[in-house]
């Protein structure tokens, strides 16, 4: 069996903050999500055309490249603001709170052309058929379009989901303790970075082996009212 | 902002993009050339052949790339037999770690895609070739990659701008790509916003000129299937 000369439970510490990453950065995505798919949708075009800069230039910039500047360029510009609203002490920037945002600025991209083409995929006469029975807009959302959007969005979310667990490895690289960077600690110390590495491998593998069983549940029971061909 | 120290250090940008297009064209022309093979083997071979494959599959594609590079670059070094060995003068170098880390986690995400184009070949395609008398060598050739090719196309693309972005990452490890370049710059001169928002640019430039050149492709390869008359 492996031994972890002590590093075990400070490796699971790390799993626990890469988990704590990953469901935050997703719960900024999918709100960036679907406010992005409704202005893709929507009838300004100013908003179209902010949602669709947005999307193109996420699929144009690597992740690394963007946290880079989100976590340096916010700690320029936060230290030139703040002596502007009268604070005079140096601010650092909390490496949690750079690393959430720009993996769920990411992914919120990402969720955005996955939530709009769910939302064009339900049936237009549907929700036609909702607001003449009187529903209101929230009610025809709620009961109609909510149900069958997700059943449409469940694989495209998956999918999602399991690339950012993969993208929250790069926090370890702006010196948030995830369990890349335990395991490069605990690595130093013993002189094993091979061992080290492959646990923190096992434990993604675990990690989305796990999301791939449970979204495969919730895909089942979305589609229980679909026939299947 | 000032621009200027960008246009200074212009030609460590240079060096970065030379780099950055090395290192990404090589790892993917040696991932697609392994993929072929894996991708066969993978949809006709028996389970013992297809074991293997799966597993590499899975450990490639569930494993972040950063993770899969330190394991090269700094693992290997742990195991003396290793580093006695005749591999060792190339496993010491970052450039060689990263070109062979990105080589195969590209070869992992093309053998899925190329297998899954070749799942869909429509079974009269294979029934023609076979009743032609073709040997299973010349059918895959003429009849089943060429057309799995052009259904891969899409996915593929994607891969491809995966594999850019993905290649940011060697910077991590000391080797000076576009997003290297830009690291020297910002911590050279306190200046991230410039250093990094020119590196954004470059990869943005890079990113829409492989889409577009992907989109002359389609349409070059997708001509039999367009209605007649229409381009």
């Amino acid at each position: 069996m492996l031994s972890l000369h002590g590093y075990g439970p400070s490796i699971f510490e790390g799993t626990v903050l890469t988990l704590e990453v990953s469901f935050s950065a997703l719960m900024i995505a999918m709100v960036l999500g679907i406010v992005g798919a409704m202005s893709k949708l929507s009838h300004s075009s100013i908003l179209r055309t902010v949602a669709q800069i947005y999307t193109t230039v996420i699929r144009g910039v690597p992740d690394l490249v963007l946290m880079l500047l989100v976590y340096f360029g916010g700690q320029v510009l936060i230290n030139q603001i703040g002596p502007l609203v009268g604070y005079d002490e140096y601010i650092d920037i909390n490496p949690f709170i750079a690393g959430i945002s720009t993996i769920g600025f990411i992914f919120g991209a990402y969720m955005t052309e996955t939530f709009r083409g769910a939302i064009l995929a339900v049936n237009r006469g549907q929700l036609e058929a909702g607001y003449a029975y009187g529903m209101s807009g929230g009610l025809v959302f709620r009961r109609i379009m909510l149900p069958q959007m997700v059943r449409h969005a469940l694989p495209g979310f998956g999918n999602n989901w399991l690339v950012l667990i993969k993208t929250t490895a790069l926090v370890s690289i702006i010196g948030l303790d995830d369990m890349v960077r335990k395991a490069a600690m605990a690595a130093g110390a013993t002189r094993m970075p091979f061992t080290f590495y492959v646990v923190v491998a096992i434990n993604y593998l675990l990690i989305t082996t796990v999301s791939i069983y449970i979204l495969k549940y919730l895909e089942k029971r979305y589609s229980v009212g679909v026939r299947r061909e | 902002m000032d621009f200027s120290i960008i246009a200074e250090n212009f030609d460590i940008y240079i060096d970065g993009l030379k780099n950055t297009l090395f290192l990404v064209s090589i790892s993917l022309a040696a991932g697609l050339i392994m993929a072929i093979p894996l991708a066969v083997l993978r949809t006709s071979a028996g389970k013992v052949v297809q074991a293997p494959i799966r597993a590499f599959v899975y450990f490639f594609r569930g494993t972040p790339l950063l993770v899969q590079m330190f394991l090269v670059y700094y693992g290997f070094g742990q195991f003396d037999v290793f580093k006695e060995s005749i591999f060792w003068p190339f496993f010491k170098e970052a450039y060689f770690c990263a070109l062979f880390t990105f080589s195969l986690n590209t070869c992992a995400y093309t053998t899925e895609i190329i297998r899954g184009a070749i799942e869909t070949t429509p079974h009269g395609e294979i029934e023609a070739a076979r009743a032609a008398g073709m040997s299973t060598f010349l059918m895959l050739r003429r009849i089943v990659l060429p057309s799995a090719f052009r259904r891969a196309l899409p996915a593929y693309s994607n891969e491809i701008i995966f594999m850019l972005h993905g290649s940011a990452l060697a910077s991590v490890i000391t080797i000076i790509d576009i997003t290297g370049a830009a690291r020297i710059v910002s911590s050279r001169y306190y200046s991230p916003y410039e250093a990094f928002l020119t590196a954004a640019a470059f990869y943005m430039v890079i990113t829409f000129t492989i889409v577009f050149l992907i989109k002359r492709l389609e349409v070059h390869w997708y001509k039999h299937l367009q209605p007649p008359g229409s381009t």
